[in-house]
């Protein structure tokens, strides 16, 4: 089954290929779109550049709102080697920095960065490499990374992680095939940009060093064809393959199926079996990357469906809203059942939920489809085990019995039947006579499967953090007896040693202690503080009389007079304070002071205590480090206590 | 004589299935979980206490022997009906008296409003927060179960529960986002 | 402007359900014709009844299982089932034949397993099984060829045979079966079994009047028919060569064997395959999706099989045909058929391999 190099070469060069089973022939109406070369359009007012458009890590933000920022500078860094950055589309202001409805089938809102455009269009300085094949090779894939090129083919994986693999590489395989209806973006770009996708290649064979490397290029765009084997005649190691059109045959594993009759293990990559595999869009923008040093701002993007007066093939900037895109393609909503835009092909794109969804890296197609091209939404009828989707499956798999059980929720069982290798390219839902949304039956359960999973791997490590807890706490209560019982053992020898002298000192040291307790309680004793407190609780109490012991202390360290004049409530006088240090201190006091009131009303109490002696005032006198912070602890838990008190005040009012 | 031997016989022949038996029950043996871990297995490890117990394992020791299995609010229905068809009993509808079922939420300390008491970091029954005496404290998110356990000893309640919203990444398609018509 | 949202695909083939029924039912025609031109218009006057019974019970049990019963109707899968019950009866049998039959296809076969798509077995034939166990002489009366009959038989006759078993001269059913020698004459499969168990050859079986060509009068035609109409939906791809052409392998492998073995004994293959309700089986029955097996080595062996049961049941059983039942039997064995074919699926090494470990990669990775 595995075919060797050599076979499969005299079989590429016998102009045979493979075959992958099962694929579906949905109408192409690809020359909607690919009559005119693609176009420059007008930059939008303002460009919404989501910050993750790959798939991997975010990178760090690396511009604040109201920045200027010029056409290719970097809006994030890479942090990680699993994420690359975003440019600045064009140049112009930085006007926010928020969630925004995102180019994802939910259309949750991501992290975006907004940006006025200035329509000046100014680059920002270019670093090309122009003799890369003197560079070490970290060097271009450094700049492929910071190009932040990731797979434009549709999964978005970034570039220069499948730019500098571990294993040899006999095939590189160029993926122009294009296999869903409609999209024309790479058919239109290999026929107007053939020379550089060209020299794209010409970097990644530097980087990978293939035996071979094929251009692959479905059978219904000749002028394609002949535009890369024009651009490739020069080099005898790039083949330029044309594969029979049938939906999927673009699909990575398909297509390295139809060109070596290899296939990649289930839970593997390509690599496992020596191919790689890059989309022609990538291959154009790693040479703008390298020789030009332009990041990758733009891509081409195909307007097409019934819906558009004017469709083709555009040079879209990232983030462009596809409002944009509507007026420029002449978007007619009147033509539509009602308003459908797909972006992607009609077999996996996914419906965009507001127009505002802007373009990323990844976007290759906004479909209009008119009211005669898409399935109306039916009803799904019951299954009649046809199995037309059986054999439409390219994955060889049993749609059928994954629908059984995804439906009936067998999760288990449906993982059986190898779920996890459908590939979402919905050709069996295309042939299902009985209308049934097969490949949303295998998401919904895909995605549960997932979510099971996470949950399960959550629960596991909350378990074992819990179990590693309870045996730390009992590992430190054994280790605290222990050292308990050497001290007290420690201690008995001591005394034993020194007999009545240690006593002694045990005796003084006791009186001493007492003395100073003596000695605070009756400091403790002239604080008004404590007459407040008194008349509460003893919890209270407790809190009070410690803060009551700071404030002493402090008053006896310092010794000055409030400057203060006195006013009927506490919190007006706190607003009096000039100095900022003052000021802090003083929101502090004057929350105690505010919790104090509120508790006080809470209890319907008079205020006892004069307002010159109140704690309030006397806080303000504090100054060290140390007091602050004790004074902000004392504060908030004042304020906690004034909360909860309120609260449960209110909780007796309703109750009442 | 014949029945004498047919005694002999059948106390033979029931001697060597007994012995078949005896020994296939040592050999065939199935290693099963113990059920106490079984039911560990099903619960959903927040750890929160509200069943009484101080965490799922304990809760998981009392119903395998014989407390009720709808004591446990953050697993809800799903997890009672797991455990009901592993306790071969019936599924009862949650015992309100131990809270109710709610969104997933995590535990966020307003860290300008901390005074870094320790206290939530000692209440957290899976270490989940992080933190020194006088120093601010913070909670991993990934690792907070959402027990709720955090926010009760915190003197200064700078601790919410805030509910997991959901992102692209944690986003899953749902049967009823498209309106399918189920006929016949 | 919040759009609708579906999932993709976005765009499905036009043909549904419905129409895949209907085009097997258009298939069915040139059979259809052949049977009348030879047997009398009985089988059209069957698949009228037959036709407002199954409407009138579906409708019926859907609106008692609270469900849609328009769309069910429109899919035609009942319509279908009635013209195979039609065609498979006895041109002459009475009318409450075909009533009970229709009503236990669409009732208990196919209603009572959950509906479309549920049914373990073949309603049609489960029902024909049923008429031939409780009414075993009603349902082995058939009609002998027009061309041969004494009595031919015009459509009003037809009518009246089936509502009162009399034609509209007066003749009862075994008047009509009568040779124009004045003999009852059996169907081609009936007298040679009658013959063999009467010790004589197959050669001398086939000197009968039944006989044409050494193969069935009138039931070659009728057969070809059917063999025209289920080219034609191979041809539009509504069904997949596998089941046919494993019937048809089945039949042929054991009866050429045999054949060669004693050609005394056992009718030829030609005959085998071109008699009875064979072709009409193999291309119209058998290939039932709901009830057939759903993977494509699957269909082979299920369709060996029923060739394998018919041969076995015509030459060596009680009954003269047995699609029927090769058909149930088959029916009974495709759960345990699919689970030990089920195609390796693309980057797996066994067939059976089980996926443990979830893969965390999101699969819509198209090209890169």
């Amino acid at each position: 089954m595995y075919s060797d190099y050599e076979s499969i070469i005299s079989r590429l060069n016998e102009g045979r290929l493979w075959d992958f089973p099962g694929g579906v022939h949905p109408p192409e109406l690809k020359e909607l779109s690919n009559q005119d070369p693609i176009a420059n359009i007008e930059i939008p007012d303002k460009l919404y550049v989501t910050t993750k458009q790959h798939i991997g890590v975010q990178g760090s933000l690396s511009v604040e709102v109201g920045d200027l920022v010029l056409k290719g500078e970097p809006l994030t860094k890479s942090t990680n080697p699993f994420s690359v950055p975003v440019h600045a589309p064009t140049s112009g202001r930085v006007t926010a920095i928020s969630p925004h409805v995102s180019a994802h089938p939910s259309g949750l809102p991501e992290l975006t960065v907004q940006i006025t455009a200035d329509h000046k269009d100014k680059w920002c300085p270019l670093n090309p490499i122009l003799d890369y094949q003197q560079k070490p090779k970290a060097k271009i894939v450094e700049a492929i990374c910071n190009a932040g090129i990731a797979g434009m083919g549709g999964a978005g994986f970034p570039t220069h992680i499948k730019a500098s693999p571990k294993k040899n590489i006999e095939f590189l395989i160029i993926n122009g095939v294009e296999c869903e209806p409609y999209i024309t973006s790479d058919d239109r770009l290999m026929r107007d940009h053939a020379w550089q996708i060209r020299q794209g290649i010409d970097v990644l064979v530097h980087l990978l060093s293939p035996k071979i490397v094929i251009v692959a290029i479905e059978d219904n765009k000749p002028e394609a064809i002949e535009a890369m084997q024009v651009a490739c005649q020069e080099n005898a190691k790039y083949l330029v393959c044309s594969v029979p059109t049938k939906y999927p045959a673009g699909g990575e594993k398909q297509l390295i199926q139809i060109l070596t009759n290899r296939e990649v293990p289930a839970q593997g990559l390509p690599v496992d079996v020596g191919v790689l595999m890059h989309n022609v869009g990538t291959c154009f923008a790693i040479a703008d990357a390298v020789f030009s040093g332009k990041p990758l701002v733009q891509r081409v993007v195909t307007l097409t469906g019934a819906a558009f007066r004017k469709p083709g093939n555009v040079w879209a900037l990232i983030g462009t809203p596809i409002s944009h895109l509507l007026d420029i393609g002449r978007y007619k909503a009147k033509l539509q059942r009602q308003r459908k835009l797909i972006m992607g092909g009609p077999m996996m794109g996914f419906d965009t939920l507001s127009d505002d969804v802007p373009v990323v890296k990844i976007t290759n197609c906004i479909l209009a489809p008119d009211a005669s091209e898409v399935a109306a939404i039916g009803s799904e009828q019951p299954c009649i085990r046809c199995s037309a989707c059986a054999d439409a499956c390219p994955a060889s798999l049993l749609p059928q019995q994954l629908f059984w059980h995804s439906k009936a929720k067998e999760l288990d069982k449906a993982q059986e039947y190898n779920l996890f290798d459908c590939i979402e390219c919905g050709a069996c839902a295309y042939v299902c006579p009985s209308e049934i949304p097969l490949v949303h039956y295998y998401r919904v359960a895909k995605s549960e499967i997932r979510t099971q999973q996470q949950e399960k791997d959550q629960a596991d490590k909350a378990r074992e953090r819990f179990e590693a807890r309870k045996e730390r706490l009992a590992r430190e209560q054994k280790a605290r007896e222990e050292k308990h019982a050497k001290a007290a053992e420690a201690r008995r020898q001591a005394m034993e040693e020194k007999g009545n002298g240690a006593k002694d000192k045990i005796a003084a040291a006791l009186a001493r202690a007492k003395a100073k307790k003596q000695q605070a309680e009756s400091a403790n004793a002239v604080e008004p503080a404590e007459q407040i407190a008194s008349t509460q609780d003893t919890k209270k109490d407790k809190v009070a009389m410690a803060i009551a012991r700071a404030k002493a202390k402090r008053e006896a360290a310092k010794k000055t007079e409030p400057k203060e004049t006195i006013t009927d409530s506490p919190a007006e006088k706190a607003e009096v304070a000039d100095s900022a240090e003052q000021i802090k201190k003083q929101k502090v006091a004057a929350a105690v002071a505010k919790a104090k009131a509120k508790r006080e009303a809470a209890k319907k109490t008079e205020p006892k205590e004069t307002p010159t002696d109140s704690p309030a005032e006397k806080a303000e006198v504090a100054d060290s480090a140390e007091q602050v912070k004790k004074q902000k602890v004392a504060a908030a838990v004042a304020k906690a206590k004034a909360k909860r008190l309120a609260a449960k005040k209110a909780e007796e009012d309703k109750s009442k | 004589m014949t029945i004498v031997s047919a005694l002999i016989a059948l106390g033979i022949l029931a001697l060597i299935f007994g012995l078949i038996l005896g020994y296939a029950a040592i050999k065939f043996k199935v290693e099963s979980d113990p059920l106490v871990d079984q039911i560990d297995e099903i619960l959903p490890q927040t750890q929160c206490g509200q069943c009484g117990y101080p965490g799922c394992r304990p809760y998981a020791e009392a119903i395998a022997n014989g407390d009720d299995i709808n004591k446990c609010p953050p697993g809800g229905e799903a997890t009672i009906k797991d455990l009901a068809s592993l306790m071969g009993v019936e599924a009862k509808a949650l015992d309100a008296a131990h809270g109710e079922e709610d969104v997933k939420k995590v535990a966020f300390i307003r860290e300008d409003e901390c005074i870094g008491c320790t206290k939530c970091i000692q209440a957290c029954p899976v270490d989940a927060i992080l933190g020194a005496a006088k120093q601010m404290h913070t909670v991993i998110e990934d690792e907070c179960t959402g027990c709720d356990l955090c926010v009760d000893p915190c003197p200064v309640d700078c601790i919410d529960m805030i509910p997991v919203s959901e992102t692209t990444s944690t986003w899953r398609w749902q049967l009823a986002s498209i309106p399918v018509k189920q006929v016949s | 402007m919040k759009f609708t949202l579906t999932s993709s695909p976005h765009q499905r083939v036009k043909r549904n359900t419905g129409q895949v029924m209907r085009l097997v039912m258009y298939a069915a025609v040139p059979g259809l014709i052949a049977q009348t031109w030879f047997f009398g218009w009985g089988a059209l006057v069957h698949f009228a009844i037959a036709a407002l019974t199954v409407v009138i019970t579906e409708a019926a049990l859907l609106e008692l299982r609270k469900k849609d019963f328009e769309l069910a109707i429109k899919d035609c899968s009942a319509l279908l089932t009635a013209l195979l019950i039609a065609i498979s009866i006895p041109p002459f049998a009475p009318w409450w034949i075909t009533v009970i039959g229709s009503f236990f296809a669409i009732a208990i076969v196919k209603q009572l397993y959950g509906g479309l798509g549920f049914n373990l077995f073949n309603p049609a034939m489960a029902a024909y099984v049923m008429l031939l166990v409780s009414f075993p002489v009603h349902m082995t009366t058939w009609s002998i060829p027009q061309a041969l009959s004494l009595y031919p038989t015009g459509f009003f006759d037809s009518i009246s045979i089936i509502f009162t078993g009399y034609s509209s001269d007066g003749y009862s059913i075994t008047q009509l079966r009568t040779y124009i020698d004045g003999y009852t004459l059996a169907t081609p499969l009936d007298t040679l079994k009658t013959a063999i168990s009467q010790n004589l050859t197959v050669a001398e079986a086939i000197e009968s009047p039944a006989f044409e060509y050494q193969l069935g009068a009138g039931w070659f035609w009728v057969n070809f028919a059917y063999l025209i109409g289920g080219v034609y939906l191979l041809k539009i791809k509504v069904i997949n060569w596998h089941i046919p052409a494993g019937v048809i392998g089945g039949i042929l492998l054991l009866s050429l064997a045999m054949y060669i073995f004693d050609d005394g004994k056992f009718a030829s293959p030609l005959f085998h395959l071109f008699s009875g309700g064979l072709m009409m089986g193999a291309f119209f029955i058998a290939t039932d999706p709901v009830s057939a097996s759903t993977t494509n080595k699957g269909r082979v062996i299920f369709g060996l099989g029923i060739g394998l049961w018919v041969y076995i049941i015509r030459t060596w059983g009680g009954y003269p045909d047995a699609i029927a039942f090769a058909v149930l039997v088959m029916n009974m064995a495709v759960p345990l058929i699919d689970y030990y074919t089920r195609p390796r699926t693309y980057g797996h090494k066994t067939e059976h391999k089980k996926t443990i470990a979830v893969k965390h990669i999101d699969s819509q990775d198209k090209s890169e």
